[in-house]
C-alpha cells in the first residue's frame, strides 16, 4: 500500500543567536504511523516541531504538509492545515473550564451557544474514546485531564497531524498506558502522530519509525521493529553507553540524621507528612520513593529549614535542628538541591550568570559590604570543569543554558561546598541518559567520601540500581523502608500505592534476606 | 433627601464607571494602563473644544472618545509592539494627557457651553414613575438621570455580555490569562491587545467628557482631579467585571460629594478630611482587595507581561 507523505521538512535551519538549534533537517512523516523523535536535550526536537506549529519559522529550508509546499507563520495557519500541537508545558487557560479552552479562537456565530458546541466537542470524544468533564475549570484538573483536554482541543479543530511534545514526562505509568491507547487509536483513523521524547521505552513501545536527532542534525530514520536499546543509544549520544549502574560500596558511616514523628501540615490543615520516622548514616544514599505530591517536597523542606515543623523532631549529629532557620542548617553541612516540576530550578536565580549564583549561598561568608567574586569565579569554573558544563560563558544568564546544564549547574554549587549531608530531589529529571549517568557517578562518589544522601527519585529502577536502602511514602505515610537488593520493582509500585510490607512478604514481592 | 443623594451619587460615579471600564479592558488583555488619567484628561479636553466649536453633542463625544483612544494607540504602540515597559510607559501618557489637556485648556478657561448645547444632557423626567409605590422613587436614581448617565450603564452591561457572552469575550479573557496560550490557540494576540486598549482609550475619553460637558459643565484645570487613579483601583475593588463596575463607580460617587452634603447639614467636620474620602477609601479598599484573596478575584494572570512569542 503506497503511504501518503502527511509532512515532509528538507534542510530546515533556525539559529537563535549563536546556538544552531537546528542544521539541515529532514524530517518525514507518514500518514497513520506514530513517529517518535527521539534525542537528547537540546537536540532540536521542540525547535523542529515548533516550525510545524507556526510558534518558530525557519531561517531556511521548506515544509511541504500533504505533498504542498507551504509557509507557516502563525498557530493559527498551523491549525488550518491540521496540524494540532501538544506542548510540553499545556497551552490552556487555568480559569476557564475546559469546554472554554476547546472553543478558543473557534470562528463562528458572534456568541457562543455552549449547548450546541459541547454536542459537537462530545462527539469528537466519542469518536476516540476519549473521557472528561467539559465543564470542569482547567485549574481543578490533574495533569493527565489537562492532556486529554489539549488532546481534544487539537483533534476538534480536525488536526490530521497531531504533535506531542514530551508528552509522558508529567504522567504515571498508567496514565502513559492510556495516553498510549489514544494515540493507537488516532494513527488507526488515519492521523499522523509525532512524539517527541527521549525515554527509550517509550520508542520501542509506541512508535513505528523513530527519527534521531542530535546536536541539531538529523543522525538517522529506522523502523522501531528493526532497531534496538543499545542502537538507538549510541545513535543519540554518539557514543557507546553502558545502561547499568553499578552500585559502588562504601563503608557506612556513623548516624547522621534521626528523623522522628516528623508531622508538617499543609494546605487546609492536612497533614503532609504523618508521623515520618527514619535516619540516615554516613556514606549511605537513602532512596525516596513515592508518586509526585506524597510529601516529598515537604520533607526535603522540613530538613532545610524551609517549610515550618508541627510536631516531630529532626536530629542532626546529636543536635535537634527544627527551628533553626536556614542559613545556620547550611552552616551544619545540610545541602539541598530540588528540580521542581518546570525544572527552571529552585535554589537559582535564571537571570543572573554562574558566578553570581555561586555567590548566593557564599557572600554571607565574605567580610565586610563589598563583594569578592575571584573566588566565586574560580568555583564556577571548577563546577563547569567537573561536570562538563555547556555554556558559552561564565558570564552568561543561565536561564540561557539548557535544562540539564542548568541541573548540574545547581548540583554543582552544592557538592562543591563539601556538604556532610545532601539532600537531592530528581537531579535528573528531564535529563538525557548521558547526563543522568554522570549524575548518578557524582553522587556515588560523594557518598563515598562518607556523605550522607538523601536521594528523592522518580525512577524505580534507578531508585533500586543507585540507592542502599530505599524508603517509599505514600499520602505523607512510610508504607515501608528496604534493601534496595531485596526489593522488585513491582514491590515498589504496591508500597507507593500504601500496601504495606506484611502484605508485600505474602506476595513475594520481598525476598528476605 | 437619601433618594437626592443617590441620584447624585450615580452622576458623580459616571465618569467613574467609564474610566473602570476603560480600564477594564486594557487589564482583560493583560496590559497594566496607567494612563487612565491622561485619556480622561484628553477625552475631558477634545469633548469641551468640539462642543464649544459645533454645538453638536455627537460630534463632541466622538472628540472626546478619538482622543482617548490616540493616547491608547501611542500606549498600545508602545507597550504591544516595542514591548516597552507598561508601568513606565502609562506614567508618561498620563503626563502627557494632562500636559496636552492643561497646555490647550489656557484658551477654554472661563468659556461655558451653550445652553441649546447643554440641554441635551439634561436629566430625563419620566411621568407617573413617582406614582409607583415604593419601587418608583428607587428607580428614579437611575432612570431619571441625563442620557449620558444612560450611556455609561449600557456600556457596562454590552461591556458585560461581550466580555462574558461572546466570542472574542472569550478570547480577549484568554489573551490576559495566558498570552502564550491564547496564541498557540491560534489567536491574534496583538490585534486583540490593540482593540481593547483603543478601546478603552474610548471610554476612558468619554469618562472625561461626562466631566467636562455635563458634571461641572465648564474647563477648569486638572477636571479629573485624580478619577483616572481612583478608577485603576477600583479595577480591582470590582474584580475586571464589569457588572460590579457600576456598584463600585456609584459608591465612589457617593464618597466623591459625600464633602459638600455633609457640609450642607452643617456638621462640623473639617472640610479637608471630608475632600480626601475618595482617596482614602480607594487605599482601603486596595487592602481590604488583597487581603481578601479568593479564586474568584485574582487579575488576569498575564497581566503587565510582555509578550514575544519567539522567546526561548
Amino acid at each position: 500500500m503506497e503511504k501518503t507523505v502527511f509532512v515532509e521538512m528538507n534542510n530546515i535551519c533556525k539559529t537563535f543567536g549563536v546556538i544552531r538549534a537546528n542544521r539541515n533537517i529532514n524530517f518525514r512523516v507518514n500518514q497513520g504511523e506514530i513517529h517518535a523523535l527521539l534525542g537528547e536535550n537540546g537536540a532540536g526536537k521542540s525547535t523542529l516541531v515548533n516550525m510545524l506549529s507556526g510558534i518558530y519559522t525557519p531561517d531556511a529550508g521548506s515544509i511541504e504538509i500533504y505533498g504542498k509546499p507551504v509557509k507557516i507563520h502563525s498557530p493559527r495557519q498551523a491549525f488550518e492545515l491540521g496540524i494540532g500541537m501538544i506542548h510540553q508545558h499545556f497551552k490552556l487557560i487555568d480559569v476557564l473550564t475546559a469546554a472554554e479552552n476547546i472553543l478558543l479562537s473557534e470562528k463562528g456565530s458572534l456568541f457562543l451557544s455552549e449547548k450546541e458546541a459541547l454536542k459537537k466537542i462530545q462527539k469528537v470524544m466519542e469518536n476516540y474514546g476519549l473521557l472528561i468533564d467539559l465543564s470542569k475549570k482547567i485549574s481543578d484538573m490533574s495533569v493527565s485531564e489537562k492532556q486529554t483536554v489539549e488532546i481534544i482541543k487539537v483533534l476538534y479543530r480536525g488536526a490530521k497531524i497531531l504533535i506531542l511534545d514530551e508528552p509522558t514526562a508529567v504522567l504515571t505509568p498508567q496514565e502513559i498506558e492510556k495516553l498510549f491507547v489514544i494515540l493507537r487509536n488516532l494513527a488507526k483513523g488515519g492521523c499522523a502522530v509525532i512524539i517527541i521524547t527521549h525515554k527509550l521505552n517509550e520508542v520501542m513501545t509506541i512508535s513505528d519509525r523513530v527519527t534521531v536527532l542530535r546536536q541539531g542534525e538529523t543522525i538517522a530514520t529506522l523502523d522501531t521493529q528493526s532497531t534496538n536499546y543499545r542502537e538507538l543509544t549510541e545513535l543519540m549520544v554518539g557514543k557507546p553507553v553502558d545502561l547499568t549502574i553499578e552500585r559502588l560500596p562504601s563503608k557506612k558511616g556513623n548516624l547522621m540524621l534521626e528523623v522522628k514523628n516528623l508531622t508538617v501540615l499543609g494546605e487546609h490543615q492536612v497533614k503532609v507528612l504523618d508521623n515520618v520516622t527514619f535516619d540516615l548514616y554516613g556514606g549511605e544514599i537513602l532512596g525516596v520513593a513515592g508518586v509526585a505530591g506524597s510529601g516529598q517536597k515537604e520533607l526535603c523542606e522540613s530538613i532545610a529549614g524551609l517549610y515550618p515543623v508541627e510536631s516531630g523532631s529532626i536530629v542532626f549529629e546529636d543536635e535537634n535542628i527544627v527551628g533553626l532557620n536556614p542559613r545556620e542548617i547550611i552552616r551544619k553541612g545540610i545541602s539541598m538541591s530540588f528540580i521542581p516540576e518546570d525544572r527552571l530550578g529552585m535554589g537559582l536565580i535564571p537571570s543572573m550568570d554562574m558566578v553570581d549564583n555561586m555567590l548566593l549561598k557564599d557572600y554571607v561568608n565574605q567580610p565586610g559590604i563589598a563583594i569578592d567574586r575571584k573566588p566565586a569565579r574560580q568555583k564556577a569554573e571548577r563546577v563547569r570543569k567537573r561536570l562538563n558544563i555547556q555554556t558559552p560563558g561564565l558570564s552568561t544568564p543561565i536561564r540561557k543554558l539548557s535544562g540539564g546544564n542548568i541541573q548540574k549547574v545547581l548540583l554543582g554549587r552544592e557538592i562543591d561546598s563539601n556538604p556532610r549531608l545532601l539532600i537531592t530531589a530528581y537531579p535528573a529529571r528531564g535529563l538525557d541518559i548521558g547526563v543522568s549517568y554522570n549524575i548518578y557517578d557524582l553522587l556515588q562518589e560523594q557518598k563515598q567520601k562518607g556523605v550522607g544522601i538523601l536521594y528523592i527519585g522518580e525512577d524505580l529502577d534507578v531508585l533500586i540500581e543507585l540507592c542502599d536502602r530505599i524508603m517509599v511514602l505514600c499520602d505523607g505515610r512510610i508504607t515501608g523502608i528496604v534493601e534496595s537488593k531485596s526489593i522488585t520493582k513491582e514491590g515498589l509500585g504496591l508500597l507507593m500505592a500504601g500496601e504495606s510490607l506484611t502484605a508485600l512478604e505474602k506476595e513475594e514481592h520481598l525476598c528476605r534476606l | 433627601m437619601l433618594i437626592l443623594f443617590l441620584k447624585s451619587a450615580v452622576i458623580a460615579g459616571t465618569p467613574l464607571l467609564f474610566a473602570i471600564l476603560g480600564a477594564m479592558f486594557n487589564e482583560r488583555v493583560g496590559n497594566l494602563n496607567l494612563g487612565i488619567e491622561g485619556m480622561m484628561l484628553l477625552g475631558a479636553v477634545a469633548g469641551f473644544q468640539a462642543a464649544i466649536y459645533s454645538n453638536n453633542p455627537f460630534i463632541a463625544l466622538l472628540f472626546a472618545m478619538i482622543f482617548g483612544s490616540l493616547g491608547a494607540l501611542i500606549y498600545a504602540f508602545l507597550t504591544v509592539t516595542l514591548r516597552t515597559n507598561q508601568v513606565v510607559t502609562g506614567l508618561t501618557l498620563t503626563i502627557f494627557g494632562t500636559g496636552l489637556a492643561r497646555f490647550h485648556g489656557q484658551k477654554l478657561m472661563g468659556m461655558v457651553l451653550p445652553e441649546d448645547f447643554s440641554r441635551h444632557f439634561k436629566p430625563l423626567s419620566i411621568p407617573f414613575l413617582h406614582e409607583i409605590p415604593v419601587l418608583g422613587p428607587f428607580l428614579s436614581i437611575f432612570l431619571e438621570q441625563d442620557l449620558f448617565v444612560y450611556l455609561g450603564f449600557v456600556s457596562a452591561i454590552l461591556s458585560g455580555i461581550y466580555l462574558f457572552k461572546t466570542r472574542p469575550g472569550l478570547n480577549l479573557r484568554a489573551v490576559g490569562e495566558s498570552t502564550a496560550s491564547a496564541d498557540a490557540s491560534g489567536i491574534n494576540v496583538t490585534l486583540y491587545k490593540y482593540i481593547h486598549i483603543l478601546l478603552g482609550g474610548a471610554l476612558c475619553g468619554l469618562g472625561g467628557a461626562y466631566l467636562s460637558l455635563v458634571y461641572v459643565p465648564s474647563w477648569q484645570e486638572n477636571i479629573t482631579s485624580g478619577r483616572g487613579w481612583i478608577a485603576v483601583a477600583l479595577v480591582i475593588f470590582t474584580s475586571w467585571n464589569p457588572y460590579k463596575a457600576i456598584g463600585g463607580a456609584i459608591l465612589f460617587g457617593g464618597l466623591d460629594i459625600l464633602g459638600f452634603r455633609i457640609q450642607s447639614l452643617n456638621i462640623p467636620v473639617n472640610q479637608y478630611f471630608l475632600r480626601m474620602m475618595p482617596y482614602l477609601a480607594t487605599i482601603i479598599v486596595i487592602i481590604i482587595g488583597s487581603i481578601r484573596k479568593s479564586s474568584r478575584h485574582t487579575p488576569p494572570k498575564d497581566l503587565g507581561n510582555p509578550y514575544f512569542r519567539e522567546e526561548r
